[in-house]
């Protein structure tokens, strides 16, 4: 590992849209949570792919049909090998990471569980890991658990032994959308093995920041989106283990999926094929593949060290700034979260913060984040969200630090 | 602040910090309905109590940012005393002042939109900078909604 600090001024550079001001002033963009920008290199590997290698996949023995394969299975290679996969066709790509946790419920929920069959969630859930689970409930009867919260924002580990005892299966967020804190994966995982529950992790905010290796959390499947992790939208990931998938009936029926159709029936095509029913979105796949060879050369350990001192920075900066004035939720300790900030400003509305902020060309989430439970929870309505990336620096901090007091001279009464 | 003038004007400000008709109405009798802004996560509830067709009391309550709650407040005391046919005629007036890009976005194909009805809107008149910021719209309807929903309870 390098001691050289982490270029950030080179990392901005690659990125487009920070040459386009913002009312006037310097995009300085904290929602990477949200989405993350996208760097040159991934917009060229779409335009290249239109201009040069396309046509559909996996359907003719010409050249370019074969071309674009090649170009989509070589991304999908790719992003096993980013996340410890050592075989391919573990990695299945869907719409999005809510449609990856969707198929594991609709799928693998649909024939392992029934009645009385129990799945553990926790307080802090992001909405696309409770709501399939909700409707997987409303069909066919099964128990819902919600692991509760600490006081700092991280998901509540102690009695697990009581919580998974009798689960089927624990899905949980690996690091929260709203609190940056990281889950403890190898005490949940233990734990709930030791249970014969599988695990599923919604690792959303997970894979785009840390380094992160499936062989060694020894997860069972996981979730994650492309356009987090400075790849396009419209593409997501489930990794599962290849038994799982083997067992697993497909989850969307078509072309693509089938081994033989016949007018009394189908049988499935091999992995990972069997869950990519249509069409795939061929150019956004490759475009994550680029996000992926992107992101590798920068070295996914750099990455996580430049976010822990830059979460550091945060913290200590709002604080001394704005003192009591500002709540941050979420763990103290930096190594314990990545940079997502959710916060209160003294008793100014979070949408009406973000608004202010935005005449600055500050750019926060202000919302529920898709976490209700755990607003309620929280006992607000709301919050700002700012989070970190690559292409943030000290003086990003500084801008938001400097604009809540707009937001103070507006809203003091 | 430069720029936010249209939008946080005094009178917003005032009705943000000092809003209307907070409360709770037993219901029943009062008509209730509660709206979310699913995309913020705003919330607000609205009680009326009907005597014949007049609104005879209103109650507010809910959370949220500046523009959902000075909406709720300023529509609270804009509504007591009137008809509901009256008030059909000033929620089509409020959402034609301010819902604007709504119509050019979503539902208006034709770029004419209809002539609203011709009201004295008062202190709602305030409301009408946030065409300026659509994200902002649906913060400011989303009690006018929520009285329609109540009505029709």
């Amino acid at each position: 590992m390098s001691s050289e600090p982490f270029d950030v001024a080179a990392v901005r550079s690659d990125f487009p849209i920070f040459d386009e001001p913002i009312n006037d002033r310097r995009l300085v963009y904290l929602d990477s949570s949200g989405t993350s920008q996208k760097p040159r290199a991934v917009l060229d590997a779409m335009t290249d792919f239109y201009e040069s290698a396309n046509a559909n996949v996996h359907r003719g023995a010409y050249f370019l049909s074969d071309l674009a394969s090649r170009r989509m299975e070589g991304a999908r290679s790719k992003v096993a090998k980013f996340i410890g996969a050592t075989d391919s066709a573990e990695v299945v790509f869907t719409k999005n990471a809510t449609e990856a946790i969707n198929l594991i419920a609709g799928s693998w929920g649909r024939v392992n569980l029934n009645k009385g069959d129990a799945v553990v969630l926790s307080m802090l859930e992001h909405h696309a890991n409770i709501v399939p689970w909700h409707m997987l409930a409303q069909e066919r009867g099964i128990e819902i658990r919600f692991l509760p919260v600490t006081g700092d924002g991280q998901i509540d580990l102690t009695d697990l032994d009581r919580w998974f005892d009798g689960a089927n299966l624990v899905s949980l967020s690996a690091m929260s959308n709203v609190t940056g804190a990281l889950t403890d994966l190898e005490r949940v995982v233990t734990a709930a093995h030791a249970a014969g529950a599988l695990v599923a992790l919604d690792a959303c905010q997970l894979v785009p920041h840390l380094p992160t290796d499936v062989a060694a959390i020894g997860a069972d499947f996981m979730a994650f989106s492309a356009h987090k992790m400075c790849g396009p939208t419209g593409v997501g990931v489930l990794w599962a283990r290849r038994e799982l998938l083997e067992a697993m009936p497909p989850f969307m029926g078509g072309g693509g999926m089938i081994a033989n159709v016949t007018t009394e029936g189908f049988t499935t095509t091999e992995l990972p094929h069997k869950f990519e029913a249509g069409t795939p979105p061929i150019a956004e796949i490759i475009g994550l593949g680029a996000a992926v060879d992107y992101l590798s050369a920068l070295d996914m350990h750099e990455v996580r060290r430049h976010e822990v001192e830059l979460t550091a920075y945060f913290l200590r900066t709002i604080k001394e700034r704005h003192g009591d004035d500002v709540v941050v939720h979420g763990p103290a300790e930096p190594s314990q979260r990545g940079g997502v900030f959710s916060f209160a400003y003294k008793d100014v509305h979070p949408h009406d913060l973000s608004q202010v902020l935005d005449q600055r060309g500050v750019s926060v989430r202000a919302g529920h984040h898709c976490a209700k439970p755990f607003m309620t929870q929280l006992g607000v309505g709301a919050t700002a969200r700012a989070s970190l990336y690559i292409y943030n620096d000290e003086s990003d901090v500084d801008e938001l630090v400097d604009a809540l007091s707009d937001a103070s001279e507006l809203f003091s009464f | 602040m430069a720029g936010l003038e249209d939008l946080y004007k005094e009178i917003v400000i005032d009705h943000y910090r000092s809003p209307r008709n907070r409360g709770e109405l037993v219901s029943p009798p009062a008509k209730h309905a509660e709206g979310f802004n699913p995309l913020c996560g705003d919330e607000v509830q609205v009680w009326i109590d009907l005597e014949g067709d007049t609104i005879t009391n209103v109650a507010i309550g809910g959370q949220g940012c500046s523009i959902s709650q000075a909406s709720a407040s300023m529509m609270s005391a804009a509504i007591k005393g009137k008809t509901i046919a009256e008030i059909g005629e000033l929620t089509v007036a409020v959402k034609s002042m301010m819902s604007v890009h709504e119509h050019a976005l979503e539902d208006d194909d034709s770029g004419v939109l209809p002539e609203p009805p011709d009201v004295e809107l008062g202190d709602l008149e305030a409301l009408k900078g946030v065409v300026k910021f659509p994200v902002r719209i649906k913060c400011a309807t989303l009690s006018w909604n929520t009285l329609v929903e109540a009505l029709n309870n």
